[in-house]
């Protein structure tokens, strides 16, 4: 029986052997495990004392059944000592630092005295004392004799993983350890051990304790055979040296002999502690397999502490690839057919619900909404199949527990690792759905940072009332729109979304009575407005902004310039000629192109308006419809980039020869007057700097201005500009580049210097300072790069490669270091900020109290755009 | 060499020495014991500039670019 018991404090030290006499139950001194009759041996590995694993017997130290015995130790003699490879170090240290005759440890009285005072500051002012124990040892290593008893010292060779060399000859334990037993308890305290907990002759193990059979439990297999657990075999193989070890002393063996063994029991204790030491080979399997040993069990990723107990798993989870579909709500996730059959909700039975869940009972498991298990009143468990479903229906009572199967409309928590932000956990309604993928609207990509080239997905389901209730509640994706990280909206529209918003609003397209009904077929209940006009055979047409107005809601007052809004010198407003000054009054878009600063996620302008001055519900409701009015506004028109929208007419190619053919003039001339020094340096700068920058300023220009003149010829025509254009994907520089002239390849800031002596790459002169031997690229993507251009381009693009790696680590174990310093404040109902123990961190939540994502960047624009609206409801 | 008060300098916020009622006060207001307050140090500069002992209650009244001012609390100990 467990007991509750209370940790006051906690030491580490080592067992002495007296320690594990005492803590063991059994002395074990046969290496066999059962009898033929299956029943466990006396003194043997399993023996009943150790506890017990299997069913209906019970422990013999504590009567306790299987579950209830947490197990205990038993103890093998080691006939003679052997090292324990945890501490070759230690012991290695101490060994040159102790007197080989008279075992002190060779510092002066004072010396000792002083070191003694010192680790105690140190372990007072809770400091860590190694590096002072480092130095302690070092100087306890510099006597070449005792300065006690005056012994001539001789060199300790340490050869891995465990031999002492002193004079040629191999130390043998037993010599070690009678070396230690003679070290005084003062010395033992000048090495910042404590005599107490950790005499250092304890190191050497002469008893071996052997673990409870609970933690090595022997499996039965389907053949009816024990297979026993890597512990239980590896402690066989030390009790069967330990025996003929014993025998063979007895019978006065040769020494050679006795060697051997003695060689053979260390390598055995050695690979049951620690299977993975360098120097010896691991002890394998029957099969080849190395054995798990003690060690084993507790390193590393898959080991106790980073397996089992920070690591956690968890029931009610599904995990599987995702792709696009932008029918779903953003508050949707499609899930596959298979994965909604083998997830359930619990439904507790009562009088109301009865009728509902007999029928879902009685569907059974394989008819989708279903029932997997209920459990009785009395806690059992039952199977529900195709055959005892009609009969289990019949029984069903209240208060029995239904696992219903995974519906439409259930909310699961949704997931993509890293979970950097609380936005990567989001609780979504389900939509059962064929096919194995799970299915989200791309809108909903940014928050997760999910795209759909492979990536996975995690569901959870909540199985309580009250997380359903506060998954619904706090974590629904409509709920999670604005980001606390800067309070604008973190969903929105993503590429095609954006795009096809641009499409559809900008300019005045006449759209006629077909493509208005194309548009909006999605929509129910949404009349078409009187159309703009009528074209020349009379027919009405409407426009792309009367379409756009149609999703948004009325009382919906805002003006902004867009994303494209080439910030002229004096604005012109209404006026605009690129109609890039959005103006919409009542919900109605009067002028201006809805581009990524109005729809798009981390920007858009109207989300962030409609979910401020409205509510979360109509912002995801104007979500769901803008993406699927922009798909089909990008459908209208169609869309696509190929190899051709980079040709440039070759009049631009002439002219964007012309231009890096005279910035690489300008770089000669540049070279010419460093070299005849006529050069002036810029103030700061040396010569040389002062030729770099100017170079790198020149070529910057000639790549700015060839991007100039291909985008002259590159209008809203080309599919790339308008990407570019709407921020739906690319720049203006990657088209640039594309088309005209990747420009200056650079290795941190500066021009490519690095290769051969006073040169990039064979092919040119030595000390040449002109453009394309310092990784100048001329052609553009469409041309081709020459040789040297590609190698240059290669070097530029490695180190940005780099740039990520190293800043994807540190910005990881940055956060990490955060989070596991702030993750226990909480903030409680009266404003404060506090950790576990209630004590006060903050009084009031970031001084202000403010949640981010609710403060709308207060400020004087504010004022005014309340008293627009107030004006504007006037006015009605 | 001239004595200057810590309190002049334009990055320390204004120290304020509780009297024991009104610190009774702060800690009702907030729910807590003393010992759950941040702490101050009796050698702290200010602490010893506005005379506190070990066991007073300090308000800080710091500058906030977004709260204007933002009140702290401070537990003198030793």
């Amino acid at each position: 029986m467990t007991v509750p018991k209370r940790i006051g404090k906690i030491r580490f030290g080592l067992i002495s052997p007296q320690e594990f006499r005492k803590m063991s139950v059994v002395k074990i001194i046969t290496a066999d495990t059962y009898d033929d009759d299956g029943f466990p041996i006396d003194m043997g590995l399993m023996d009943p004392r150790l506890g017990v694993i299997d069913p209906g017997l019970r422990c013999r130290s504590c009567a306790g059944r299987p579950g209830e015995c947490p197990g205990h130790f038993g103890h093998i003699d080691l006939i003679a000592p052997v090292i324990h490879v945890g501490f070759a170090k230690l012991i290695r240290k101490l060994l040159r630092a102790v007197c080989r005759d008279c075992s002190r440890l060779m510092l002066l009285e004072h010396e000792k005295v002083t070191y003694i005072e010192q680790i105690k500051t140190l372990v007072r002012l809770g400091q860590p004392t190694d590096d002072l124990v480092s130095k302690i040892f070092a100087e306890a290593r510099k006597h070449k004799t005792c300065p006690y008893c005056g012994a001539p010292q001789q060199e300790i060779k340490f050869e891995r993983p465990l031999a002492y060399i002193e004079e040629g000859h191999k130390l043998t334990a037993s010599d070690i350890r009678d070396r230690f037993e003679k070290i005084p308890d003062a010395d033992i305290e000048a090495v910042g051990m404590n005599s107490a907990t950790a005499r250092p002759e304890w190191m050497i193990l002469t008893v071996l304790p052997v673990p409870p059979v609970t933690m090595r439990p022997s499996i039965t297999l389907e053949s009816g055979q024990r297979s026993e657990d890597d512990l239980t075999h590896k402690l066989v193989d030390i009790i069967r040296i330990n025996q003929r070890f014993q025998e063979n002393r007895e019978a006065g063996a040769p020494q050679l002999i006795i060697e051997d063994l003695w060689e053979l029991l260390q390598y055995h204790v050695t690979t049951f502690l620690d299977n993975t030491v360098s120097g010896v080979p691991p002890a394998r399997h029957r099969s080849g397999r190395p054995l798990k040993t003690l060690s084993q069990r507790l390193k590393g990723k898959e080991g106790r502490f980073r397996g089992s107990l920070s690591g956690k798993r968890v029931n009610f989870s599904a995990r599987t690839v995702i792709s696009p579909d932008p029918n779903l709500s953003i508050n949707e996730v499609g899930v596959p057919l298979e994965v909604a059959k083998e997830l359930s909700v619990p439904l507790i039975v009562n009088v109301r619900n009865m009728e509902m869940i007999k029928q879902f009972v009685r569907r059974g498991p394989d008819n989708h909404p279903g029932v997997n298990y209920i459990t009785r009143s009395d806690g059992r468990r039952v199977k529900v199949t195709d055959k005892n479903c009609e009969e289990v229906a019949d029984q069903l009572e209240t208060g029995w527990k239904v696992d219903r199967q995974l519906n439409d409309g259930d909310i699961v928590l949704f997931n993509r690792q890293p979970s950097l932000h609380r936005m990567s956990i989001m609780a979504h309604r389900v939509k059962v759905m064929p096919y194995k993928t799970f299915r989200l609207n791309p809108a909903v990509c940014p928050p997760y940072n999910a795209d759909f080239d492979g990536d996975e997905m995690n569901m959870h389901v909540p199985q309580t009332e009250e997380a359903r209730a506060e998954a619904h509640i706090l974590m629904r994706v409509q709920e999670n729109i604005l980001s606390p990280r800067f309070g604008g909206p973190i969903i929105g529209g993503i590429h095609d979304y954006v795009t096809g918003s641009f499409l559809l609003t900008h300019g005045r397209k006449p759209i006629d009575r077909q493509g208005a009904m194309e548009l909006l077929k999605k929509y129910d209940g949404i009349d078409l407005p009187p159309p703009a006009g009528t074209d020349d055979s009379g027919e009405p047409y409407w426009t792309g902004k009367q379409i756009f107005s149609l999703i948004l809601p009325r009382g919906l007052n805002l003006t902004f310039k867009a994303d494209f809004c080439p910030s002229c010198d004096q604005c012109k407003e209404e006026n605009c000629e690129n109609d890039a000054y959005v103006v919409i009054r009542d919900g109605n878009l009067i002028q201006g192109t809805i581009d990524s600063a109005a729809v798009g996620a981390f920007k858009g302008k109207i989300i962030d308006r409609v979910i401020k001055q409205f509510n979360p519900t109509i912002a995801s409701t104007f979500l769901d419809r803008m993406t699927l009015l922009a798909l089909r506004g990008i459908m209208l028109s169609g869309f696509s980039f190929g190899i051709d929208d980079e040709d440039i007419p070759p009049a631009a190619s002439d002219q964007i020869k012309e231009v890096t053919r005279v910035a690489r003039e300008n770089v000669e001339k540049l070279i010419s007057a460093y070299n005849a020094g006529e050069l002036e340096p810029l103030p700061g700068r040396t010569l040389d700097e002062t030729l770099e920058m100017r170079i790198m300023q020149t070529l910057g220009k000639a790549r700015d201005s060839t991007g100039q003149i291909a985008g002259r010829y590159l209008g809203l025509d080309n599919s790339g500009v308008v990407m570019a254009v709407s921020g739906a994907r690319g720049s203006m520089l990657n088209l640039t580049q594309m088309a005209a002239c990747v420009g200056q390849q650079s290795v941190r800031g500066e021009r490519i210097r690095r290769g051969y002596a006073d040169r990039t790459l064979p092919h040119f002169q030595r000390g040449d300072l002109g453009a394309e031997a310092h990784g100048f690229v001329e052609s553009s993507y469409k041309d081709g790069l020459n040789p040297t251009e590609f190698f240059f381009h290669a070097i530029g693009g490695r180190e940005g490669l780099v740039d990520t790696a190293i800043r994807t680590s540190q910005s990881g174990y940055l956060q990490r270091r955060l989070v596991n310093a702030l993750q226990d404040l909480e903030v409680k109902y009266d404003g404060t900020v506090r950790e576990t123990r209630g004590m006060i961190v903050q009084f009031r939540y970031g001084e202000d109290g403010v949640d981010a994502s609710r403060r709308d960047y207060a400020g004087p624009e504010n004022v005014k755009r309340i008293i627009g609206r107030v004006l504007a409801t006037e006015g009605r | 060499m001239k004595k200057f008060s810590v309190l002049d300098h334009e990055l320390v916020p204004p120290h304020i020495l509780l009297s024991p009622e009104e610190a009774e006060e702060v800690l009702h207001k907030f729910n807590v014991q003393a010992p759950q307050l941040p702490k101050v140090h009796v050698n702290d500069p200010v602490a010893k500039e506005i005379g506190s002992k070990v066991g007073d209650v300090i308000k800080v009244i710091r500058h906030s670019p977004t709260a204007k001012e933002s009140v702290f609390y401070r537990l003198v100990i030793d």
